[in-house]
């Protein structure tokens, strides 16, 4: 018998080999960009060297007849290359500007939409769902397909006020990480407890340790070992679900989804922010999720036709104030928007000032 | 004889829309009768109960290749008929592979449709481009053909990802391979930060993942302050520079208003002022690298020369204990010589022997060092103390300061040298 092949622990690959020849010549060298339409960025180097790039949306998990034939775009119009963004949007270099409108033109009808740069709406980013997912509340492509048909206005053309950059996720991790809007699973009753299962799937004192609560104790159920919750102190979070699958916490009916607003990354003007809660309690319906898109488009309309140019989601809920925010999206503001964490005092409003 | 696709009500409606549709894509797969078509037909089979039943019906499990600990995300179906079999056979091992891009996620056509043969031949033909973490996803593989299509794909010069307790797939911004404000060489960083910690990435070992983020300026276009347990930020700690006649045709442009509206006034330390001869005066000092007046005047403004990165520690989202941001630890460090690259490099393992000594399980960076506390992290890996720590100084009183007079000298100590 052969010895077995061992990997070659190669780690990450050096980028250069497959990288745009215009980018490598210009590595480190660029002077300023433009966007001459929305899709479309302009890149000029020091030299005098200028790349168009040209942004499409596409699906993320994607057949590879769909990959051969954004390949094949790129061998025909744009030198043989391409690259990804880091919310699955593809990119083409073209260093010859007669090249854009016939590249754009190709994309367009194979039903891939030219945009997400500027002050669009970007593609959703998120993760896997029902699709893949171990442990998921709902399906993420799905729903960033039914909400990017919606959007699409919005992906291709520079409208808003600023960027506006979402995410979904079907879980408490939340994979899909933080946006100016985020739709979330938040699942709102206990896990459910298939006793029979506890004690020869989990480690137990592993799962009394993930919870945020210590709602989570040993016991003994119809003489096996297994682990109960304290209902009243459980926050539903769903941390004890991926080590302990007997606890089930996804609910057809009670897993709902939130959604949140306000997640920054950009250190521009304001520091980074955390999204912050503002709508709950919407159902989870495949294969559409059209409550949950009222929501989205309506807290984008109020956003669009209110913040000031520049301003993000959150720095515009900032600046008319949160009673504002609710008032101007018809949200209703509840209790379960006051932070009760630890550290939450810090969100209260701990001053006299107050909009009228 | 090839499976039958089974009806399926709810995914069709996925199909319609301006959007392209990866229901469409998978049907694809499903009908034009390749290896990988049944394996597709029961994932749609499944995926359709689930939107049925709003259930997910995937488990872990154990795959992985010879010789790596890690990488590979095992998926077995858990949709049992009444005798305990498969609903969905096809598709019963439906494992992801997770691999590194090259820093920066570019390709040639050559090297994408050479993945897609690879994932013709073993896997389903579903590759996502590319999950959160960085990886290409390439979904739905037995597992009895992971190892060959990893062999493949090795011999490619492709390398499997971070999955589970260990050092996570890294990601760097398109940075001074396109954009004029990077700050540092963003994919030389992430590269060799990552495979310098191979092991730990393929062997995983820690108490929970660590992932590096390089972004080459404050716009930080890789989320990874909120999301990286070592965060890197291109900056510059000399003057930015103004091209004062490109900012003049700015003003004269845009007008007054909107300059004075979206760029001066929208300077988060009023470093900014616009001069009675439409030149524009910067207060160096003050300025915190924000990004916002060089995104906005890009022909005008740019960072200075004098470039470094900042690093924070720390991010990642809710479970357990909250959200966190990551908080800096190195307000400005060079990087341009093979030295200023093995400073960093030291430091990232000394973080990483720290974590991996100190966290317990499950707990990332960010929780640790809430649980012990800055200073003893700063201490545990040597690194002394810095107002740019901070957003403000300590608030309550509830510290032993005997040490005072020994702390400041150290200050001064440091100042001087």
């Amino acid at each position: 018998m052969n010895a077995p092949r061992m990997p070659i622990e190669s780690g990450v690959p050096d980028p250069f080999p497959y990288m745009h020849p215009t980018l490598k010549a210009n590595y480190g060298q660029w002077a300023w960009h433009d966007r001459p339409r929305p899709g479309v960025l302009h890149h000029v180097a020091k030299g005098g060297d200028q790349v168009w790039t040209v942004r499409a949306g596409t699906q993320r998990q994607m057949d590879v007849h769909t990959i051969r034939k954004l390949m094949d775009i790129a061998d025909e119009f744009a030198d043989g290359y391409v690259r990804f963004t880091i919310r699955s949007n593809i990119e083409y270099m073209v260093s010859d500007e007669s090249k854009v409108t016939p590249l754009i033109e190709k994309l367009e009808s194979e039903g891939f939409p030219i945009g997400g740069t500027g002050n669009s709406i970007s593609m959703i980013s998120h993760t896997q769902g029902f699709l893949h997912c171990d442990i998921p509340g709902t399906d993420a492509s799905g729903a960033v397909k039914a909400l990017m048909d919606e959007l699409h206005h919005d992906f291709t053309h520079e409208e808003m006020p600023n960027r506006v950059r979402m995410t979904t996720s079907c879980c408490q991790i939340n994979c899909g990480g933080q946006g100016d809007i985020a739709i979330n699973i938040q699942h709102t009753k206990p896990p459910k407890i298939n006793h029979d299962l506890v004690a020869n799937v989990c480690e137990r004192p592993s799962v009394v340790a993930r919870c945020p609560v210590a709602a989570i104790r040993p016991a003994m159920v119809n003489g096996k070992p297994s682990l109960e919750v304290d209902e009243k102190k459980c926050v539903a979070c769903g941390a004890c679900f991926p080590p302990c699958p007997p606890m089930q916490i996804n609910d057809p009916e009670h897993s709902k989804l939130a959604i949140w607003v306000g997640g920054k990354n950009s250190n521009a003007r304001s520091k980074p922010t955390f999204h912050k809660l503002v709508a709950a309690g919407l159902p989870n319906n495949p294969p559409r999720w059209p409550e949950v898109a009222e929501v989205v488009k309506n807290i984008l309309k109020a956003y669009k036709d209110d913040a000031k140019d520049y301003e993000r989601m959150g720095e515009w809920a900032e600046r008319i104030g949160w009673p504002r925010f609710f008032e101007k999206t018809g949200l209703p503001f509840t209790k379960y928007h006051i932070d009760n964490w630890r550290g939450g005092r810090v969100n209260l409003n701990a001053s006299a000032h107050i909009r009228f | 004889m090839a499976k039958k696709l089974q009806d399926t009500p709810m995914l069709d409606q996925l199909e319609s829309g301006p959007w392209p549709s990866f229901i469409t894509g998978l049907k694809r797969l499903a009908n034009d009768g390749k290896g990988y078509s049944d394996m597709v037909v029961d994932l749609l089979g499944q995926l359709e109960t689930s939107y049925q039943t709003k259930k997910g019906y995937w488990k872990g499990g154990t795959v992985g290749v010879i010789g790596y600990g890690g990488g590979v995300i095992p998926r077995f179906t858990e949709l049992m008929d009444e005798n305990k079999k498969p609903m969905f056979p096809a598709a019963a091992e439906f494992h992801t592979l997770r691999i590194m891009p090259p820093a920066g996620m570019h390709y040639d056509t050559a090297t994408i449709r050479k993945f897609c043969d690879i994932w013709e031949k073993y896997g389903s033909g579903l590759i996502a481009f590319h999950g959160q973490s960085g990886d290409i996803m390439f979904q739905g593989c037995t597992s009895d053909n992971v190892q060959p299509a990893f062999d493949e794909l090795n011999e490619m010069g492709f390398d499997l990802g971070g999955a589970g307790p260990a050092v996570r797939t890294g990601m760097s911004c398109v940075g001074a391979a396109r954009c004029e404000h990077s700050c540092t060489d963003e994919g030389r960083a992430m590269r060799m930060l990552v495979n310098a910690f191979l092991d730990d990435m393929h062997r995983p070992a820690l108490p929970y993942k660590f992932k590096f983020k390089v972004s080459g300026c404050g716009n930080d276009c890789m989320n990874s302050i909120q999301r990286a347990d070592m965060s890197m930020i291109g900056t510059w700690r000399d003057d930015m520079k103004v091209d004062q006649g490109e900012f003049k045709n700015y003003v004269e442009t845009k007008g007054r208003k909107w300059i004075v509206d979206n760029v001066i006034t929208r300077c988060p330390t009023q470093a900014l002022s616009l001069n009675e001869d439409d030149t524009l005066d910067v207060k160096n000092s003050d300025c915190v690298r924000c990004m916002h007046c060089i995104n906005v005047l890009t022909k005008a403004l740019s960072p200075g020369d004098d470039k470094g990165i900042s690093i924070l520690v720390g991010g990642k989202r809710t479970l357990k204990i909250g959200d966190l941001m990551g908080t800096v630890i190195v307000p400005f460090m060079k990087l341009d010589t093979d030295e200023d690259y093995e400073k960093l490099e030291e430091l990232a393992g000394e973080m990483i022997d720290f974590f991996a000594e100190n966290a317990l399980e499950h707990e990332r960076t960010g929780e640790m060092i809430e649980r012990i506390g800055l200073i003893n992290f700063l201490e545990g890996i040597g690194l002394d103390v810095d107002p740019n720590m901070v957003t403000q100084p300590r608030s309550n009183p509830y510290i032993r300061m005997d040490g005072w007079d020994e702390e400041a000298k150290k200050w001064f100590e440091r100042k001087a040298g």
